[in-house]
């Protein structure tokens, strides 16, 4: 005697309403508040925005609370957020050479106007845990000196008037929209660096790591790199001027590349570039260098099978909303295709067997 | 059609080739090359690497895109044709066999499958018939029929290569390019796919533009020989007229190189 | 966050105008992939999102909906997408086939057949039926406008030299109308002869994959084959244990650790219709009232 397995919504809602007591934890522990998320925990903070596609610390900060700290399933409520919302406007280009600039360092030149700015990084700590940190307080303030406003041009700037790298003129071109249209391949470049800057970190990351152990190796320096503020404006079309609405924090890498030169072109540098939400040091920095392995036809160089310089595999598998659904999909049911597996191995089994058996 | 009627009832060239060109930057690929190629004719192209020889066979082929020139196949402009038109000749009439045995088989499909490929792509639709072929067509270049249904790597070079052969004439095709076939193969196995390549252009009535630095392979299987060097054809005729009497200094000085080794 | 905050079917109309373009164009060239921006949608890729965004693109609030996972309407993926609509359509829903207007399922067409007026709407993981075979989209692509098949009929030559039958039990491949060739989605190959010359519409959506596909009403839609080796819908032998139908796709149950073994309708409304008629099973019973 056999009852079917009745009351999948029961089992939904429940297993639902457990969930909500995980993430909760002991409830003699104070509950976090996304106030502190978005303050404390800035950098998954950034990284959400980055790969949710959306500016906004505080609904990243509530996905990261909703999502128990699971950064890609807090992507994941950004970008399902993100598709409900009306477009109201696109945003001019952000001039980035007037960032009011947190950090900007260059590996390329000892200093240069502008200067080097250190910024907040943890690049000279000492990674010991700071068991200080175990108790409540605020730390020392840091020393402040007062902002001298002075511009900050960019180092490729500097290079380009001598004509050493590259030349990367304006376009008014409308650069394609990964979120309003689908893929297509071969991508122009506007539209491989978005697919980048929301790819995943840690794929990205691993890519360009590749190329720096050979896997489509590029040489690159870092020519510079610069976090902070930058004004978003928007053209009103009634007003034919354009509105500043509010400013974004950015990361933006640009690095310097060896390049031998052509059968056009002298020998000169070449560019890879990176432009993250928030602070995303590593992300920006590895955003470039995947952009300049990814240009190797157009600058006349040899396609050695690289992945990190193979358009197709790496737009197609950078997504990792895309990578994680059709990875835990598997976990659904399949009976209907297991069990036609299972009927067919049972029949080529019997008539192996069979061969076998009149063989004998 | 017989054989011999295919190749004679013609007097029309099957592929006229005027003027092509192809230049990578300032460094030229092949320059001003033209020549007439007639049903059942084997035409070898022979020079040193770098000359252009195989530059001009993947333009002939439609691998690249000369810069000037005409290639005409049975009159018809090949460089005008659309991709559909030109992909269709190249699994029906034409073949391709490559010097890397590798880039012209499937390694992942077994011996059977690879033979039967280009007959399925043509709407063959009948698996005994097809295998038939394939069985076939494995016994005509020497290859055990019970060796079907084994995949291309388990086979060594020569058989390989033997394989690409069936492979690609089992559709019968009116005009094949060869690169280098006989490349990366020991001497021994050279001579015995020579052979086979000899008989099979004969009794098939084929039309063979191959390329290769090897005088011993067009001495054997091309009727007419053009000599190539940096890019220019230098001198061309029939191929025992060519190496018995080289008129270019560089051909003379390929002939001797030969035949001093 | 109310649901009123959402449009009707979740998603706003200028994304739904654009779905139904690429539906549009999907029915004018039949089984051919059409690119569309697919939306991220509140369930992830792989779940169903393409045959979600085709949904809400066809509900109307008339509409009744039935939602199936492998056959079964109470699968806990089936439940949620039904909520789902539910919740952000408010449309009428149902586990009838003979009663709905739209279908959304996943592996399965329903036992009942297919009426006009009636949408069935499947849910694709990788619409490119040549993937394993080619795994580049440019690639693929040009293999398509060519026409140039003859590596899908290899891989099936291979099948019958190593298994001497083609070893492909489900996500079986067709061609449509003797142009495109089309992947139907994982549905086990007994479901292939369903698809064809069907009177309802049939709409394909691959969400991750950025691609819709349809089938019109009465297209013709054949499973490729050899002439000597013509395609067989296959299905365990056995007849249903609940509903003793012998001509319905059946689901395995193991119900003990001795080898025992149930086959059942994997569509539970045609199983369930079936007993209601009177049809008995060799193990079907009642079900006790203590069993919820």
């Amino acid at each position: 005697m056999y009852v079917a397995v009745k009351g999948g919504e029961r089992a939904i809602d429940n297993a639902h309403a457990w969930l909500a007591e995980e993430r909760r934890g002991d409830p003699s522990v104070p509950e976090l508040s996304v106030a502190q998320i978005r303050e404390q925990m800035a950098l998954a903070v950034n990284r959400v925005m980055a790969e949710g596609s959306l500016y906004d610390p505080d609904l990243a900060a509530l996905a990261i609370k909703q999502a128990r700290g699971d950064l890609i399933e807090a992507v994941f409520l950004i970008r399902a957020y993100r598709t409900t919302l009306p477009r109201f406007a696109a945003s001019s280009a952000v001039e980035t050479a007037a960032m009011a600039v947190d950090r900007r360092i260059s590996a390329t030149f000892k200093d240069l106007p502008g200067g080097q700015v250190l910024g907040p990084t943890f690049d000279y700590t000492h990674r010991l845990l700071d068991f200080a940190l175990l108790a409540e307080g605020l730390p020392a303030p840091a020393p402040g000196t007062p902002a001298k406003p002075q511009p900050v041009p960019h180092v490729t700037g500097f290079l380009n008037r001598d004509g050493l790298i590259e030349d990367a003129p304006h376009s008014e071109a409308v650069p394609p929209d990964l979120t309003r249209e689908p893929m297509e391949l071969p991508a122009d470049r506007a539209l491989r660096l978005q697919a980048i800057t929301r790819g995943d970190e840690g794929f990205i990351l691993s890519l360009a790591y590749s190329t720096q152990r050979g896997y489509g190796r590029t040489h690159a320096f870092v020519g510079e790199l610069r976090i902070g503020q930058v004004a978003v404006e928007v053209d009103i079309p009634e007003l034919g001027f354009a509105v500043e609405i509010g400013e974004v924090e950015l990361t933006e890498c640009e690095t310097v590349n060896q390049f031998k030169g052509s059968r056009t072109e002298p020998p000169q540098f070449t560019r890879g570039y990176g432009l993250v939400f928030g602070q995303s040091e590593r992300k920006a920095i590895a955003m470039s260098l995947v952009d300049r392995a990814l240009r190797w036809k157009e600058l006349g160089e040899d396609f050695t099978g690289a992945p990190a310089q193979d358009e197709e595999f790496v737009l197609m598998h950078a997504d990792n909303i895309q990578a994680t659904g059709f990875l835990e999909h598997i976990k659904l049911p399949h009976y209907v295709d297991f069990q036609a597996e299972l009927e067919l191995v049972r029949k080529l089994r019997a008539e192996a067997l069979a061969l076998q058996e009149a063989a004998e | 059609m017989t054989v011999m009627e295919r190749v004679v009832a013609t007097d029309q060239p099957l592929l006229k080739v005027e003027g092509l060109t192809k230049r990578y930057g300032a460094r030229i690929g092949c320059a001003d090359v033209s020549f007439d190629l007639f049903p059942g004719e084997v035409l070898g192209i022979v020079g040193e690497s770098g000359s252009g020889k195989s530059t001009l066979l993947s333009c002939l082929a439609g691998q690249q895109r000369p810069d000037l020139g005409r290639v005409a196949y049975e009159g018809r402009d090949v460089l005008a044709m659309g991709e559909t038109e030109r992909r269709r000749l190249s699994r029906t009439d034409w073949a391709y066999v490559h010097q890397n045995p590798r880039d012209g088989l499937r390694m992942g499909v077994s011996a059977g499958g690879n033979v039967g490929e280009r007959l399925m792509a043509v709407g063959a639709r009948h698996y005994g018939q097809i295998r038939g072929k394939a069985a076939d067509w494995l016994g005509r270049v020497e290859i055990a029929v019970d060796r079907i249904d084994d995949r291309p790597s388990a086979f060594s070079g020569g058989m390989q290569q033997r394989l690409q052969i069936a492979r690609n004439l089992v559709t019968q095709p009116r005009l094949v390019f060869m690169d280098e076939p006989t490349g990366g193969l020991d001497v021994s196995v050279q001579a015995r796919l020579l052979d086979l390549l000899r008989g099979l252009v004969r009794d098939l009535g084929l039309s063979v533009i191959i390329v290769t630095h090897d005088l011993a392979v067009v001495r054997l299987l091309a009727h007419r020989l053009m000599v190539m060097k940096s890019g220019y054809v230098v001198e061309q005729g029939l191929t025992d007229q060519v190496l018995d009497d080289p008129q270019h200094a560089y051909t003379q000085l390929l002939v001797s190189s030969v035949l001093q080794v | 966050m109310t649901d009123e905050a959402y449009n009707f079917a979740y998603l706003d109309e200028q994304t739904k105008a654009m779905i139904r373009r690429a539906i549009l164009k999907g029915i004018a060239v039949p089984g051919y992939q059409v690119p569309f921006a697919s939306r991220e949608m509140p369930m992830p890729y792989g779940w169903g999102t393409g045959g979600v965004q085709v949904t809400a693109a066809c509900l109307v609030p008339e509409d009744r909906l039935k939602v199936i996972d492998q056959g079964a309407d109470d699968t806990t993926n089936a439940v949620s997408i039904r909520k789902f609509f539910a919740r952000t359509a408010g449309v009428a829903t149902t586990e009838r086939t003979v009663e709905a207007t739209m279908i959304q399922t996943r592996h399965r067409i329903p036992e009942v057949p297919m009426k006009a007026g009636q949408i069935l709407v499947f849910q694709v993981p990788i619409p490119e039926p040549l993937r394993f075979l080619e795994p580049r989209e440019a690639e693929t692509r040009k293999m398509h406008e060519l026409e140039e098949y003859g590596l899908m009929h290899v891989k099936l030559y291979e099948d019958i030299a190593r298994h001497g039958q083609i070893a492909t039990s489900y996500a079986y491949p067709v061609k449509v109308e003797g142009r495109y060739v089309m992947d139907p989605s994982p549905i086990p190959k007994f479901d292939n002869p369903k698809l064809s010359c069907s009177p309802a519409i049939q709409l394909f959506g691959a969400g991750r994959e950025q691609r819709i596909y349809a089938l019109p009403p009465w297209t013709k839609v054949e499973s490729l084959d050899f002439d000597d080796h013509p395609f067989k819908a296959t299905k365990a032998a056995h007849d249903c244990d609940l509903c003793a139908a012998g001509d319905s796709y059946l689901d395995e149950v193991i119900i003990d650790d001795q080898g025992g073994r149930m086959f059942v309708c994997s569509d539970t409304d045609f199983c369930a219709g079936r007993r209601a008629k009177g049809h008995k099973g060799r193990l079907w019973a009642p079900e006790p009232e203590a069993a919820e």
